[in-house]
């Protein structure tokens, strides 16, 4: 049986999956009912200074039947009393003293921060989160993201965090920069002892087209949001993977963003992080889901051979490349099954209008299924991803794998196409139907 | 006992013919669009005889453009609810989603075209406008789908309209002869209030054209003549009897259900005599009204009858006993219909023949005739130049509609012999068009 329990830069929990700093964490209730149910850790929802929350708060985007793909909130930091969140965490960790409770912090001044850090320990919490990725409301006052598109600022606050704590300090990133690993880098010159990512990303969901105010809605306005759920996982995939392969790194990275099940999280931990948060799934379907995050780890650890969580971080690092080590000689084409093919032609429409004209329509007799046209496929599986039948288009391999070269290669032998009409140019040569053509199909 | 008790009350009635399509609500008119996968070249389309650009009028709904999406349909089809919810979706549109072919439930075309019509017709929405009258005139004869799709899409092209409606309703079979549980006399009447509104055609209703006389001034006073004359009574089987009060014939029985449900008397035991869609109609119908035996005696096996696989289904699942290779020889009885004498049959050279010595008696108290409709031969003998068929189907030119009389144009189940409403909607439509070209 793989080994689900963690040790997260000295944050010690019996399995990866944590709730992130959000409204599932906001009071000692709801953490306790998550452990029962077999949560691992939970990140508690931000303390600091005093904030008046709105109403509305959450907006979501829904897509052909499906609920919240993407959530957007405009809901600040914890808004109860500090002291009644220091007494249940207090509470919570002596019912759960396995259990990972870190602390979410937020407020301005170096003394306020040596004085929360110093709550917040005092309390129990097994290590501290510092927010520094709300999108939202806080970064107006000069908190949250607007600390963390500001590496120098950000590097500065943890050293004074760093100057008090005593448990592991963790810096929550903002995905609303250009680089995140410069805020990375400077998290790690002021001390802390690990990060995690993404923080929500500034949104804004839509618009009410009667009444012209965009979601949520607040008294006839509303304003931008942070943005998660399913539909943010590859941005938050990418800054995880940016993070990991910052040369000598080598601080613990906690993922965040579109996790909503096991495979999510697999996917956060083979890309470098060695725990995992969720917030948005909860919020969905309630804390039930940890049963099948974890079963759902569990079996596919076993049958990769991954024995602990440490096993498999990182390990899709390697095959995570620039784009100019990618090898030019490989080469696949689509290939279509007739007969698992139910002859909706979406493939044929995507490629033709989409892509590379390399699917054509028999166009006689009553067949519907379409077919490749080899030399005009360029491999770039279109067809394959709106194909709405399982495995019926695969790409199939042509090169012989005998041949490896890659545009850093070309570029270092000189051999890269220098001019618009080179003949090394890859689009060169490549059949393209007359413009004309179009005005022929019905 | 049977499965559905004797209705005495109109609540009665419709809990015994409740809607088989019932009326999508927002929730699961948004789930069951999103499931459309927007096919190239969709293959409900060219299964669709009206042509409706279903994936569009699906996605259309999918992104809460109802008008839109109701325009989609009309525009193309003017009996879109009826035809959303009287259509054999399941050999037509549905039949051909391409869904069927990984086993997956295809998309309820039928419902989500009636979801969106229906919120037009609620909302009155105006999607057309009739075009500047061309100063010339068109007389319909019947005001069925037929008919009044001619007379809609003769509306956008500036002709004024007269139909002549033997009824006092329109619509047609629509109204009298679709069974109730497929859609209710109110939901067709709103649907043909709405397009009259629009195209502001007129209807004289109780104004049947049966004379040469009648024909003769038709022909005077308009510029073209569209026949959409349906079919006629129920045809004969000629067997003694067939005049007695309780034996009918399934069209007029059907009409009369459709009319006033609560009067119609069946008895204990039905039999009905057919193997058509209209008999399966008939006999669920006497089922759902608290017949405890239907019977549905056909003369043929089960694999020869006309009617859709569907139906029958229907017809089974209200407790009709399918009885096949059997021949009505008479029927006995003298005030009144009490049964039938049957001969077995067996097939020979595709003819049924009837088994020496395996007659036998079935007793009944009402007997429907399910064995087609008359032609109007004798009408169309009043029209000079007319030609028919030898079923009596009017001789058209395909694309145009026009007759062998260059003044008149057809379409419906007098020309097409007894089809859906949707043919008969897209002949129409196809025959107003043809009028158009012919008087330009």
């Amino acid at each position: 049986m793989p080994d689900l329990s963690i040790n997260f830069a000295g944050i010690k929990a019996p399995n990866p999956f944590w709730l992130a700093s959000a409204p599932p964490t906001n009071t000692g209730y709801q953490i306790m009912k998550a452990f029962d149910a077999g949560w691992g850790g939970a990140v508690w929802k931000t303390l600091g200074v005093p904030v008046v929350n709105v109403s509305s708060r959450y907006a979501a985007v829904n897509h052909k039947g499906h609920r919240m793909v993407g959530f957007n909130n405009i809901e600040l930091i914890t808004d109860r009393p500090l002291a009644d969140n220091l007494r249940e965490i207090e509470e919570v960790k002596k019912y759960f003293p396995d259990h990972a409770v870190i602390a979410s912090l937020m407020v301005e001044t170096r003394d306020e921060w040596h004085q929360i850090v110093k709550d917040a320990e005092n309390a129990g919490a097994d290590g501290l989160e510092l927010n520094f990725g709300c999108p939202h409301g806080m970064c107006e006052r000069g908190m949250g993201s607007a600390v963390g598109q500001e590496p120098n600022v950000l590097r500065t606050i943890v050293e004074w965090v760093m100057e008090v704590a005593t448990k592991p300090v963790i810096v929550k990133l903002t995905p609303n920069i250009t680089d995140v690993t410069l805020p990375a880098i400077a998290a790690k010159e002021g001390g802390a002892n690990a990060i995690s990512l993404i923080n929500t990303i500034q949104s804004v969901i839509g618009v009410n087209l009667d009444s012209l105010v965009p979601y949520p809605v607040v008294d006839g306005a509303s304003t931008n949001g942070g943005y998660c759920g399913p539909a943010v996982k590859p941005i938050a995939l990418n800054m995880v993977k940016n993070c990991a392969q910052i040369p000598d790194y080598n601080l613990p990275i906690s993922g965040i963003g579109g996790i909503e099940n096991w495979r999510d999280a697999a996917e956060h931990i083979l890309l470098g992080a060695s725990s995992v948060q969720i917030c948005t799934a909860v919020m969905h379907y309630g804390f039930g889901i940890i049963r099948d995050l974890k079963s759902g780890l569990e079996g596919y650890m076993e049958e990769k051979g991954f024995e602990t969580i440490n096993d498999m971080v990182g390990k899709a690092l390697p095959q995570t490349k620039t784009w100019e080590n990618l090898n030019l000689k490989y080469k696949v084409v689509a290939s279509i099954d007739e007969d698992k093919c139910i002859g909706c032609q979406l493939c044929y429409t995507a490629c033709d209008d989409g892509a590379h004209q390399a699917i054509g329509l028999v166009g006689d007799g009553d067949s519907r299924k379409p077919y490749i046209i080899d030399e005009n496929c360029v491999g770039c599986n279109l067809c394959s991803l709106v194909c709405p039948v399982e495995e019926c288009i695969t790409m199939e391999r042509r090169d012989d794998g005998k041949e490896h070269i890659t545009w850093k290669e070309r570029s270092d032998n000189d051999d890269v196409p220098t001019t618009f009409n080179d003949d090394r140019a890859g689009g060169k040569g490549h059949w393209v139907p007359q413009p004309t053509d179009a005005l022929k199909k019905k | 006992m049977a499965e559905h008790k004797r209705p005495t009350n109109q609540e009665e009635v419709d809990a015994n013919f409740a809607q088989l399509h019932p009326l999508m609500n927002t929730s699961e008119a948004y789930y069951e669009s999103s499931r459309c996968l927007y096919c190239y070249d969709a293959p409900c389309v060219q299964a669709c005889p009206s042509d409706i650009d279903i994936p569009l009028f699906i996605r259309q709904i999918n992104n809460q453009n109802l008008k839109g999406s109701a325009k989609t349909i009309y525009e193309s089809n003017y009996f879109g609810n009826v035809c959303g919810k009287v259509c054999p979706t399941e050999v037509l549109c549905e039949g051909a989603c391409v869904h069927n072919h990984q086993s997956v439930k295809p998309i309820e075309i039928g419902r989500l075209q009636s979801y969106a019509t229906t919120k037009a017709i609620k909302k009155d929405s105006k999607l057309f406008t009739p075009a500047k009258s061309n100063g010339k005139k068109v007389a319909v004869i019947g005001a069925g789908p037929a008919g009044i799709s001619c007379a809609c899409e003769l509306r956008l092209h500036g002709y004024e309209v007269d139909i002549f409606e033997a009824k006092d309703q329109p619509s047609g079979l629509s109204l009298y002869g679709c069974a109730p549980y497929k859609i209710t006399n109110q939901e067709i009447l709103e649907e043909m209030a709405y397009l009259q509104k629009q195209f502001d055609f007129n209807i004289k209703y109780d104004s049947p054209i049966r004379t040469a006389e009648q024909l003769k001034r038709l022909e005077s006073q308009y510029d073209a003549i569209f026949l959409g004359i349906g079919l006629g009574d129920t045809s004969s089987i000629r067997l003694k009897g067939e005049d007695m009060e309780n034996c009918v014939g399934a069209t007029e029985f059907i009409e009369q259900v459709k009319l006033d449900p609560l009067s119609v008397k069946v008895g204990k035991k039905v039999i009905v005599i057919g193997g058509g869609n209209t008999a399966m109609d008939a006999a669920s119908e006497c089922a759902r009204l608290g017949a405890e035996q239907v019977i549905l005696a056909y003369r043929r096996d089960k694999e020869a009858m006309r009617a859709y696989d569907f139906e029958y289904d229907l017809a089974k699942n209200v407790g009709v006993q399918g009885w096949f290779n059997l021949q009505p020889l008479e029927f006995l009885g003298t005030d009144t219909i009490e049964g039938v004498r049957f001969i077995r049959t067996m097939i020979e050279n595709g003819n049924a023949k009837g088994i020496p010595d395996s007659e036998f008696n079935e007793s009944c108290d009402l007997l429907i005739l399910a064995t087609g409709q008359n032609k109007q031969v004798d009408f169309l003998q009043k029209i000079s130049d007319m030609k028919w068929d030898k079923k009596g189907r009017i001789e058209i030119d395909p694309e145009s509609r026009q007759t062998s009389n260059p003044k008149y144009f057809a379409g419906g189940d007098a020309a097409n012999g007894g089809a859906e409403v949707v043919n008969a909607s897209a002949e129409g439509k196809a025959a107003a068009k043809g009028i158009h070209t012919f008087l330009n």
